[in-house]
């Protein structure tokens, strides 16, 4: 099945980042349709597995400040920032509508 | 041999640093280096030598040039992960492996290409271009090429150098550094290793510390590494292993490194031959060599017994849901804020980040951020992600119930053939490729078993052909050890780097349209 429109629209939103072109939704498709040959699989009684270190505990420290004082070092990536804070366009503004928006799926 | 030479005096860190450094410029037509260290390289070879002449050297890595891939982050050092969306982003730190090497003397040359975010398994999806294997310019190679018309160009047909850290490998096999960094998350150390002639170790999953490797899939990336020789592999691992409290995956079991026994006696090993791993596309070059090496085990002694891992086959569609679900997660970490680059749009957050992340990523980093995220939408969770999860149970039980019936260490093809020409890989988009390539190593870094590359022989084409040797978890020792007896019986060739001098200008252009088409 194809996916629809309202899906290839939310998940550009979702992800933040465009299908460009038809390449870029034929890619999908195809991955879909790569990943469908999971299903062939019995996995009846199997649990998920997250890690292959489930079976050890997880390392824990003391929750003592070992480090830190770097605030000169982190803002030096920073393309825009005012003292110490990053700068930001103004947010609560959510990403302009299809019709507005430079992307490849008005034109479909 | 080099560290004992840089103890007798024989030659001097620096002097070894000047050499690789001017070799690394002679080689630039490859493009296995997006950053050349320079100054900082001489500074820790200067330093390097200070100690030797005091009779203090750090280790045996003291004054060894090395090479980092270009996803970890070092220090003062540019870190691109060859993608637009790093370029000019100076780590603020070093990665802990980074600082292992260099605490123990090592001098850093510089930064290795690879694909973009390690997603490739050709090392050509970079921005920086394609890295060239250094055998498409061997005697060996040219030696068996066929000779073209007289119309075209006396350029060989440049063979990739597989993925995705091509660059390391590259940069191991022409003799520009001594060993190199990788990562490995479907292959990724040991394909290019493959394809180049040199050992590729993957180590096992929690060993090494993944603190400053730009991660793609957390549950699977391991720091690879890449050398010429099995026991300077294990020397590398000596170096890199242990605990770290900044990567909270590493195991906290004290790890002692350890010099690799010259095995004579392998009677008491037990070799499994993974019948599944006779994949489709398997040439028969590669599978002859499988053949011999189980034939030479055999012949010397040891059990060899065919065993099987029955859903190897699903161990990639398992990956890519994997992957791209993880990646879709971390990927989503680069929106331009804190660092590297930035969009022009001003409008509003959202607008910003997403145009942002429109210019820095390429077309495959997208593909796989999209795929992910419809992978773990809540209607497809289920389906796709929980059930690549169980899959991945599956797998790593395969291995678990056939390293319990006795077999020590499994041996397998690494790729499915020597390294195919440029034009002809491009013909197939990356994630084709990657399909079609990742079958052979995907399923270790299911598991998180160790696993290493060790170069076997050469294909008809002159080309470098690799074995797989998979082993227990945590058995890195056992591991290398059979490795190592595997490589002295098969005396793998020394690569013939011809002088290309005379093509350098010719060369360069052909390398311009190629990464710009």
């Amino acid at each position: 099945q194809k996916v629809s429109r309202e899906v290839l629209e939310h998940l550009e939103h979702l992800a933040l980042v465009d299908f460009r072109d038809a390449e870029g939704v034929q890619r999908l498709q195809k991955a879909i349709q790569f990943a469908e040959q999971l299903q062939e699989v019995n996995t009846d009684g199997v649990e998920p597995m997250d890690s292959v270190l489930e079976d050890r505990c997880l390392y824990l420290r003391e929750d003592d400040v070992t480090e830190g004082n770097c605030t000169k070092e982190l803002l030096e990536n920073a393309r825009e920032k005012v003292e110490e804070y990053f700068v930001a366009p103004p947010g609560n503004i959510p990403l302009p509508k299809l019709g507005e928006r430079d992307t490849f799926l008005q034109g479909s | 041999q080099v560290s004992a030479a840089l103890k007798e005096g024989h030659v001097t860190p620096t002097e070894l640093c000047q050499r690789c450094l001017s070799l690394i410029k002679s080689t630039k037509f490859l493009n296995a280096y997006i950053t050349v260290a320079e100054e900082t390289a001489l500074k820790q070879a200067e330093a390097s030598e200070e100690r030797y002449k005091r009779g203090q050297p750090l280790g045996v890595l003291d004054g060894i040039p090395i090479a980092v891939k270009d996803n970890f982050n070092t220090a003062g050092i540019e870190t691109t992960c060859a993608s637009n969306m790093l370029r000019g982003y100076i780590s603020p730190y070093n990665a802990t492996v980074v600082q292992k090497l260099l605490d123990q003397g090592a001098v850093l040359l510089g930064k290795t290409n690879l694909d973009e975010f390690a997603m490739g398994s050709g090392s050509t999806d970079g921005v920086f271009g394609p890295v060239r294997n250094p055998w498409s310019y061997s005697r060996q190679y040219k030696e068996k090429s066929v000779p073209k018309s007289h119309s075209e160009d006396k350029e060989p047909d440049w063979v990739i150098t597989g993925g995705s850290s091509g660059g390391s490998a590259a940069a191991v096999s022409s003799f520009t550094c001594f060993a190199a960094l990788g990562s490995d998350t479907g292959g990724s150390t040991r394909n290019p290793a493959a394809h180049c002639g040199v050992v590729g170790l993957k180590p096992t999953y929690g060993l090494i510390s993944r603190h400053g490797l730009i991660p793609l899939v957390n549950s699977m990336d391991v720091p690879g590494i890449l050398t010429r020789c099995v026991d300077d592999a294990a020397v590398m691992l000596g170096s890199l292993a242990g605990h770290d409290p900044k990567d909270s995956t590493t195991i906290q079991d004290n790890f002692k490194p350890f010099e690799l026994p010259d095995l004579t006696d392998v009677s008491k090993l037990s070799i499994g031959v993974p019948k599944e791993y006779h994949a489709p596309g398997l040439s028969s070059e590669v599978l002859a060599l499988w053949s011999k090496a189980a034939d030479l085990f055999q012949n010397a002694g040891a059990k060899v017994v065919e065993v099987s891992l029955p859903h190897t086959r699903y161990s990639i569609v398992c990956y890519h849901v994997l992957c791209t679900a993880e990646v879709a997660s971390n990927m989503a970490r680069f929106d331009g804020l804190e660092y590297g680059h930035r969009s022009d749009m001003n409008e509003s957050t959202e607008s910003m980040y997403a145009a942002t992340r429109r210019e820095g990523f390429n077309d495959v980093v997208r593909g796989r951020i999209l795929s992910g995220n419809y992978f773990l939408l809540k209607e497809n969770y289920e389906k796709y992600f929980i059930k690549a999860q169980k899959v991945r149970r599956l797998i790593a039980n395969d291995f678990v119930k056939v390293f319990r019936s006795g077999v020590d260490v499994l041996l397998t093809p690494t790729t499915l053939s020597d390294a195919a020409p440029y034009t002809e890989f491009i013909k197939e988009d990356n994630r084709t490729r990657s399909t079609q390539d990742d079958i052979l190593t995907q399923a270790a870094n299911m598991a998180g078993l160790p696993a290493i590359n060790v170069p076997t022989a050469l294909s008809e084409r002159g080309l470098p052909v690799g074995l797989q040797f998979i082993g227990r978890s945590f058995q890195e020792q056992q591991l290398l050890t059979v490795a190592k007896w595997f490589e002295k019986q098969v005396q793998f060739p020394v690569i013939q780097l011809e002088e290309v001098k005379r093509h350098d200008s010719g060369v360069f252009q052909h390398q311009k349209s190629a990464s710009f088409s």
